[in-house]
């Protein structure tokens, strides 16, 4: 058991009697209330559970706490502080990806990691993106449409 | 009186989802059944929805405007309730469009409410069976032509002008002759003292005149789930919360001996721990032993680290192996007849050809992406859950059962849920959670891990079917026999899904058929699994009829639209039986898209397929290549569908994209095998669904058609197992007899 701190969406969390071995999904979810992280397999499979860490998107089903020693991000900390959504999010609703909705936090948060390096990914850059995700109800044709459509906003909002 | 309807659901639900037929009349007999006890309960039959649902203080008070449980306006805004379980199927944006198709309110202007649960206001509330659109479509358009009625009457007395002069549009009432307009948010008080319309002389609109209906709008909580928003089971807390795991037998029937429960309860964070007995209903309760502990992590650690002593003595000894073995065996003797038509026995013996071939496939998991989970507080002899489940007026009976109160007792809040395909049906872990809180004294979030969700699922069984079939000289399909070996829980009756009807394919279609089965004994429960019979029957149907078709040296299509023949209802006067003529209008639709016929380089071929489940007609092409190792690559599926009207163009595609997909996971390389009576996978490293590279394109072409809509959370998915098995046979001559096909050696 040890005193933590974890930078979460640009705060500062300071955790105590937190063991460390403790997966980050479940701290983000218990304790901080940040539930859109979603547990589906805990074992790296599924990608429900998909944070960023330092801008990388990693499964914090399997990030022991201790560990996760870099800036998180989480899908509650995509918009900005107007709550505007990002072209990404802005994607997703525009092309209605979801279906149960449960798998989507972690597909953006994939998808929001993989153009952040590549304004404009192939077919195949999809696929390795984001082929760590699963979708159980079968949304990819809309995942790699909305995917294509958030890279041609945010290349058009760059330019 | 609740115990009835509640009952009366369980019912349709286990009906729709197996114990009939899962072709025309099985779905056609639920919806009569469906349909009786709806205006049963809502007092439906005559137009008097409003007056059963209208709530008098309103009107007293001038207050807001809530002529029925779907909308209610006052001076802020439009509110609809979405009364159905949304598990992905979209119902809770594609219902309340009907309510405001037919109230003309801007769909910007509406905000959308999960209803409550409340039998006497909304009749049955549950998802399953394709049936939310069908049962509700009449339903919720006479909600909102009243909500309508009552506006314009309002309207025409604050104007002083006759009603007919009045149209409405984009939540106003508008006056043409003199250019005024009023808002619906202007004159909801008023509108709420107006007498409730005559049902009959309610005038709903013409199809010419929608302009919502059949248009793409994105669901209603798009914006809330991009944001993270807590909107499934697992995200609900409330003060005081603790978090339960429960640990089972992972053979069924076994029980708790002993368990290392002083060990358990001095780990860090855990809260208490104790052994349950199970109430003997193992659809409800069965024997574990559950940990409370702070946090979710120290209950899943804690868990790991029990040790409990199961009394195997009765337990389940599930083995596939044996069961594959049995069923080999049995495939040759003859079963408990299903159908019998025509003179099978002389079709044989004046047959030209006789085809005989042995199918089967394996059971497989829901792996609904949210594992099953509930929070439940129990106080003061009252049960307050929180649970993503199909049917929550089941789920408030079997908890009230378990617990031992009153279902009055119970209230549930309906979440949205990740994903259900039929498992949230079954309302296992409501009362497990129901009665770890009631023994724990706390409320509780009850989680079940993956490995608890795949070990304990309701499975979709496996099942064996030899099937011979007849040709004469003409290459004609003449004869038809199929033996099914299925499975059965409690020893009478087939397992849900896993029992053939008096109407399966191709019944009523060729002259003469015999269909027997043969059930064998299985411990861990099976039941409704997406499209449920439909969606291996029409795996097997759909590859043996291209079976034929090729022993005959004949087109796939040309045999099929033989074999449908001239257009008829299959069961006259039954509107949502096999209609022959829509079915043929949507295989040729599909083949005519897809290119049939055109000539495709070597390794490469297109497969047709038809199947009719829940009232759709859906006919599926596979453009599919195969290497010489055996690597599937299914290019693109062109779908055909004719489910009546579209009410969201959007939700419609995404349903059959999705149900493409979930057939082409499934028959790629999904299984759960048993041996000892455990289930031998446990997670999704086991049970490889299918990641977005090996996704095909879908193209998706839906039939305009004035019939009365139909539900598409399922019919397009059983069409797809075969028509990419018939494009490997065209590909390569192979004929693929077991699903998944990577145990055929084929892979993605
Ligand atoms: S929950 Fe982390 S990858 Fe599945
Ligand atoms: S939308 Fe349901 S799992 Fe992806």
């Amino acid at each position: 058991m040890a005193t933590l701190r974890l930078r979460v969406n640009g705060e500062t969390h300071t955790l105590e009697d937190v063991d460390g071995s403790t997966p980050l999904l479940w701290v983000l979810r218990d304790e901080l209330g940040l539930v859109g992280a979603k547990y589906g397999c805990g074992i790296s499979q599924c990608g429900a559970c998909t944070v960023h860490v330092d801008g990388a998107p990693v499964r914090s089903c399997s990030l022991p706490v201790a560990a996760a020693t870099g800036a998180i991000t989480t899908i509650e900390g995509l918009a900005d502080a107007q709550g505007e959504l990002t072209p990404v999010q802005q994607a997703w609703v525009d092309l209605d990806v979801a279906q149960c909705g449960y798998c989507q936090s972690g597909q953006i948060m994939a998808a929001t990691a993989l153009l952040r390096n590549n304004p404009r990914p192939t077919d195949a850059d999809i696929d390795a993106a984001m082929g760590p995700n699963i979708c159980r109800c079968g949304t990819y044709i809309r995942i790699r449409a909305a995917v294509k459509a958030a890279a041609a906003n945010l290349r058009e909002s760059r330019t | 009186m609740s115990t009835l309807s509640y009952a009366g659901i369980g019912e349709t639900v286990l009906a729709v989802n197996g114990e009939l037929p899962a072709t025309a009349q099985g779905v056609a007999s639920v919806a009569k059944v469906d349909r009786r006890e709806f205006l049963k309960l809502t007092g439906l039959a005559g137009g008097g929805l409003l007056l059963a649902f209208s709530l008098p203080r309103a009107a007293a008070s001038g207050g807001p405007f809530a002529p029925n449980g779907y909308l209610r306006i006052d001076e802020t805004g439009v509110t609809l309730y979405a009364k159905n379980p949304e598990i992905g199927q979209g119902v809770k944006t594609s219902l309340p469009m009907i309510v405001a198709e037919e109230l003309d309110v801007a769909w910007r202007d509406v905000k959308v409410v999960q209803a409550a649960v409340d039998r006497r206001r909304y009749g049955m509330q549950f998802a399953g069976g394709s049936t939310a659109i069908p049962m509700n479509w009449e339903p919720l358009r006479r909600a909102g032509a009243t909500g309508r009625a009552m506006l314009v009457a309002a309207a025409a007395s604050k104007l002083a002008v006759p009603a007919e002069e009045l149209a409405t549009l984009d939540s106003h009432v508008v006056h043409e002759a003199s250019g005024r307009k009023l808002a619906y948010t202007e004159i909801a008080a008023l509108a709420a003292t107006m007498p409730v319309p005559d049902g009959k002389s309610l005038r709903l609109k013409p199809r010419a005149d929608w302009k919502l209906l059949g248009t793409r709008v994105t669901g209603v909580d798009n914006e809330a789930l991009v944001r993270g928003e807590p909107l499934f089971g697992i995200d609900q807390t409330m003060p005081g919360m603790k978090h339960a795991v429960y640990a089972k037998c992972p053979a069924i029937g076994g029980t708790v001996k002993s368990a290392n429960l002083d060990a358990i309860k001095a780990m860090p964070g855990v809260v208490d721990a104790f052994a349950l007995e199970g109430n003997g209903n193992a659809g409800q309760l069965l024997p574990g032993v559950a940990v409370v502990a702070e946090s979710t992590w120290a209950a899943i650690r804690a868990k790991r680290a029990l040790e409990v002593d199961w009394d195997e003595t009765d337990a389940g000894k599930d083995s596939w192996r044996a069961a594959e073995a049995e069923a080999e065996r049995l495939a040759g003797e003859s079963g408990r007849p299903v159908v019998n038509q025509g003179d099978v026995d002389a079709a044989f013996s004046a047959a030209d050809k006789r085809i005989d071939a042995f199918y089967k496939y394996h059971f497989v998991s829901h792996a609904q992406l949210e594992p099953q989970n509930c929070t439940a507080r129990f106080h003061d002899g009252a049960l307050e859950l929180w649970a993503p489940t199909q049917t929550p007026g089941s789920a408030i009976n079997d908890a009230a059962g378990v617990l031992g109160i009153s279902p009055a007792k119970v209230t549930l809040n309906q979440t949205r849920c990740g994903g259900g395909f039929g498992r949230r049906l079954y309302n296992d872990f409501v009362c497990e959670a129901a009665a770890i809180a009631q023994r724990a004294g706390v409320p509780v979030k009850l989680l079940w891990t993956r490995e608890d969700d795949m070990a304990f699922d309701l499975y979709r069984a496996g099942g064996f079917h030899r099937f011979e079939g007849a040709l004469d000289s003409d290459g004609r399909v003449s004869g038809w026999r199929d033996h099914f070996i299925t499975f059965t829980n409690d020893g009478r009756r087939p397992v849900g899904g896993g029992s053939l009807g008096p109407g399966v394919f191709p019944a009523g279609l060729v002259a003469n058929v015999r269909c027997e089965q043969t059930a064998l004994p299985w411990q861990h429960r099976c039941a409704a699994w997406r499209a449920p019979g439909s969606n291996v029957f029409g795996f097997v149907v759909g590859s043996f009829l291209d079976e034929l078709a090729a022993a005959a040296g004949r087109d796939p299509l040309e045999v099929l639209l033989e074999v449908l023949g001239e257009p008829r209802l299959l069961r006259p006067g039954n509107p949502r039986s096999l209609n022959t003529g829509r079915a043929a209008g949507v295989v040729k639709l599909a083949a005519e898209q897809a290119g049939w016929g055109r000539k495709l380089p070597k390794g490469r071929g297109l497969g047709l397929a038809f199947y009719f489940s829940h009232a759709g007609h859906i006919a599926e092409v596979a453009d599919v290549s195969v290497s010489a190792d055996r690597k599937v690559a299914v290019h693109k599926v062109t779908v055909a569908a004719d489910v009546g009207p579209i009410v969201n163009l959007s939700g419609a595609e995404n349903q059959v994209e999705g149900s493409v997909v979930d057939g082409l996971s499934t028959m790629l390389g999904l299984s759960v095998t048993f041996e000892n009576g455990r289930a031998e996978q446990s997670n999704f490293d086991q049970y490889p669904l299918l990641r977005i590279p090996a996704t095909p394109q879908v193209a998706v072409h839906f039939v305009d058609s004035d019939h009365s809509p139909t539900g598409l959370g399922e019919p397009a998915l059983p069409p797809l197992a075969p028509a990419v098995c018939n494009a490997i046979f065209a590909a390569t001559g192979h004929r693929v007899r077991t699903l998944p096909i990577s145990m055929e050696g084929y892979s993605a």
